[in-house]
């Protein structure tokens, strides 16, 4: 490769503007005002996630989710109204948070402000609705963790890896019966607990105005109880201090080989450090793990490297089926050696410069979207300050070779580790 | 203040709003490939795709194209695989390929600020490519165990053979894959294939973000001289064999806790009078979360997480069909309600304020739809490719409009006919 290579891409990212406004009950508000689309989107992020649920009840944070839809206090139905003002909407619960998004023609923003405030004012807590979404949400269970090979695979990770902290379980839940029990009891203490302003943010995108939006949100919202605030106070998860492995034997095709490491917490340094690590290790067609590995060695079909981008620690996992005849031995000898050697020298500085324009491409591409540019708006208020959606990239650029070993050093160590060996029968 | 939170605020019919299709710029290159660009981008980035008649319509064999398309980006006369991908990742760009059954794609995303290095490199996988014997070995050893996995998935057996009761497994539109045919997959098919489908091939360019002020130049120093577009495309036509037998059972899992159901009719492709109206009459019955399939299966009976019914998106014929993954043990009671639904839209006019609703609806997500360049350049992208201009846009809006509870009462009549479906269930 040419010297040209080598210069350093400076920050061409536009900054992405907003207005905040806090309202008497704790709402927190923030605005981007985008006139070159037709549309508006409005997006509620609530401060609860499957982190938040009681170990002998989970999956309750997302099958609320969906009881979110079965009516409020003064609207029967959610998605009609929505439609009929030419609307859509979706939502989506992790293991950190929940959060709404509908988008409309702007027009009609004051719809989602109606339909939106209503639900956080009150549900209408519906016995016939948690009967249906119970069954709608044991479906979902099945469709994706049950009925499919190696469906299983987090569920069993999360408990290897994880003793104490709630991230042990998934977000759809440990399992079935936990969804089947929920009772209607339960729905209204979550939902006073966890859906109140004091614990929701609110943003607006799109062809709207400030001034407007600060109306609406004052009319719709304004008179909502704020509620007690939600002291979060999770167990934290020990330190580990031995390797940790579990084999699995079922009906799947072929050998799988999943290897995870605790990593840091989303404002800790260290998450961005590994960000580039997990883009250097598996990230694409040149990335090491799989020139090594599925290229060169020919060991696995497929492998990945990624984590979970959790809010608290979180897990950074290496992952791939084996091609046939080769030994989950072989294979985790293999993953070792490329960690050996990400641990022993510095990545090049090509490597580096092309993981952060990675990083640079990936946030312009994303920024593109006023629906995506909402939801990241509203992810860093929750997660302390809108702003840093602004300088996310400078804090990838300022990472060094030195920075990235040691990193790899501290989380990829054999009594930090969880290996689950999963065999074909 | 108090306020009413009983009624709705005022709203805007979307229906009546009006929705523009943004036109494209079109520039021919040297060798005659037409560019279509749309500049509607507020970031500096790019998308471009090449898109080439080279898909599984034009194969002579099994899965020939959807390999070729496949390892293009495996081997040059001047790079390797690895140095390929090194190059586009390096300045943070994704090259992506697909394949299809009229045609077979080349897709970069990039930063503006990259492209002079970029575009080179995708000259060079059109013109050069070498399609190493190692290279293939690979490919064929971890996509026969791909598809081991896939082949446990009721979903992915039945949207398999589906496609073949309504089409027959010579149509391409029908065809799928076996171990086998990756195991008879051979170099020199790949070579002539490329020659002959890329190299040589048909090729049409779309462009979509805020393409630099020399785009033309750009595009014609990399791409206007080689020989793209040398042949005029074969024509070949296919003949559907639909299946005899309606209906179908499959045991693929014995343990298996749902069954993919899959419900299908023939349908004509875009060119056909009624395919705007049945886009009408097929959202109000499972087109959107609102439909009646959504309604009732899903929100009512719980049987299922989604059901969807569509008009598949093909060029030369098309599919009316009904998809979900439901519970075992109600497989049976879905397909009941799905036709039961199917005889409601035939036996009864939609009410108007159902109608309005689906209007809205269908106007207001088509202008979600519009918003930004890409999801534009996408639009232009199928009508052209499927022989059609902004009057297809126009006209759908209007259908949109004016369509009366009568006229969907008599399609449905006319295509929701149980018999005429086929339907299957695999677990």
């Amino acid at each position: 490769m040419g010297n040209d290579l080598f210069c350093t891409f400076f920050l061409t990212l536009d900054m992405i503007l907003y207005d905040r406004f806090v309202l008497d009950n704790g709402l927190r508000v923030l605005v981007h005002e985008d006139p070159s689309t037709p549309m508006a989107v409005l997006n509620i992020m609530y401060d609860v996630g499957a982190r938040d649920e009681n170990p002998e009840k989970t999956g309750f944070a997302h099958l609320f989710e969906h009881l979110m839809f079965g009516g409020s206090v003064h609207i029967p139905d959610y998605d009609e109204p929505l439609q009929r003002a030419g609307g859509e909407n979706n939502a989506y619960t992790t293991n950190d948070i929940t959060n709404y998004y509908c988008q409309l023609p702007a027009e009609n923003i004051e719809t989602a402000f109606w339909l939106e405030s209503d639900r956080m004012l009150g549900l209408a807590f519906s016995e016939k609705s948690l009967t249906v979404q119970k069954k709608v949400v044991i479906e979902e269970f099945k469709e994706h963790y049950i009925n499919k090979p190696y469906g299983d695979v987090w569920h069993k990770m999360r408990e290897l890896a994880y003793t104490r902290h709630p991230y042990r379980w998934m977000t759809i839940g440990k399992e079935l019966s936990h969804v089947e029990n929920a009772h209607i009891d339960d729905v209204k203490h979550f939902f006073f607990k966890h859906y109140r302003p004091l614990n929701a943010i609110l943003v607006v995108a799109g062809n709207v105005k400030l001034e407007n939006i600060k109306r609406l949100a004052d009319k719709w919202f304004g008179n909502i109880p704020m509620g007690d605030k939600y002291e979060r106070n999770l167990p934290k998860e020990p330190q580990q201090t031995a390797a940790r492995q579990s084999e699995v034997y079922a009906n799947v095709p072929l050998d799988a080989f999943i290897k995870t490491w605790h990593m840091g917490a989303r404002l800790d340094k260290g998450y961005y450090v590994m960000d580039l690590a997990t883009e250097i290790l598996g990230g694409g067609g040149s990335s090491r793990l799989y020139q090594s590995l599925v290229k060169e060695k020919q060991l696995f079909s497929g492998i990945d490297c990624h984590h979970f981008g959790s809010t608290d620690n979180g897990l950074v996992a290496i992952e791939g089926k084996l091609v046939k005849g080769v030994s989950l031995e072989t294979a985790a000898k293999a993953v070792e050696e490329e960690i050996e050697k990400i641990q022993a020298s510095l990545v090049t500085e090509t490597e580096l410069q092309k993981v952060k324009n990675k990083t640079e491409s990936i946030i312009a591409f994303e920024d593109m979207g006023v629906m995506s540019r909402a939801n990241s708006l509203a992810m860093y208020e929750l997660l302390g300050d809108a702003q840093l959606m602004n300088t996310e990239l400078q804090r990838y650029q300022a990472i060094t070779a030195e920075d990235l070993q040691q990193t790899c050093k501290e989380v990829f160590r054999s009594e930090n580790s969880n290996t689950l060996l999963y065999h074909s029968k | 203040m108090m306020i009413n939170r009983k009624s709705a605020p005022e709203i805007i019919d979307a229906v009546n709003m009006k929705l523009q299709l943004k036109p494209y710029d079109h520039f021919i290159l040297d060798n005659g490939v037409p560019v279509y660009s749309i500049d509607a981008g507020a970031q500096d980035v790019l998308l471009i795709e090449w898109v080439f008649y080279a898909g599984n319509w034009y194969e002579d064999k099994n899965i020939v194209a959807a390999t070729t398309n496949f390892l293009l980006k495996n081997g040059t006369q001047k790079r390797k695989a690895f140095a390929i991908n090194e190059h586009f990742e390096f300045y943070g760009a994704y090259l992506n390929r697909s394949c299809y059954n009229e045609t077979a794609t080349i897709t970069l995303h990039c930063l503006n600020k990259h492209l002079p290095q970029l575009l080179p490199v995708v000259a060079e996988l059109i013109n050069e490519c070498i399609f190493p014997e190692e290279e293939l070995a690979i490919y064929k050893q971890n996509q026969k165990q791909r598809l081991e996995v896939n082949l446990k998935k009721c979903d992915f057996i039945a949207n398999r053979l589906i496609d073949e009761y309504v089409y027959g497994f010579h149509h391409p539109y029908g065809r799928y894959t076996s171990t086998l045919d990756y195991e008879q997959l051979n170099r020199q098919e790949l070579v002539e294939f490329y020659k002959r489908f890329y190299t040589e091939g048909k090729c049409l360019i779309f462009v979509a973000g805020k393409p630099p002020a020399d785009l033309a130049q750009q595009l014609n120093h990399s791409f206007g001289q080689l020989s793209i577009n040398s042949h005029t495309l074969p024509e070949i036509q296919f003949n559907c064999e639909p299946a005899e037998t309606k209906k179908y059972n499959i045991i693929n899992d014995a343990d298996g806790v749902q069954g993919a159901i899959r419900m299908a009719r023939p349908f004509f492709n875009r060119h056909h009078p009624d395919f705007q109206k049945a886009q009408v009459l097929n959202n109000i019955f499972g087109g959107f979360f609102g439909s009646r399939l959504m309604s009732n299966i899903r929100e009512d009976k719980g049987y299922t997480y989604g059901i969807h019914s569509y008009l598949q998106n093909h060029i030369h014929n098309s599919a009316w069909m009904i998809s979900t993954e439901a519970g075992r043990d109600v497989c049976g009671a879905t397909i009941e309600e799905v036709y039961k639904e199917m005889a409601i839209l035939c036996n009864e006019p939609v009410d108007d304020d159902e109608l309005d609703l689906v209007r809205n609806y269908m106007v207001g997500s088509l202008l979600g739809d519009l918003d930004g360049p890409f999801q534009i350049i996408a639009r232009w992208k199928n009508y052209i490719l499927n022989g059609l201009t902004d009057a297809y846009f126009y006209d759908s809006i209007q259908t949109v409009q004016s369509i009366t509870a009568e006229e969907l009462q008599a399609l449905a009549k006319k295509y929701l006919n149980p018999e005429e479906f086929y339907e299957l269930v695999v677990v």
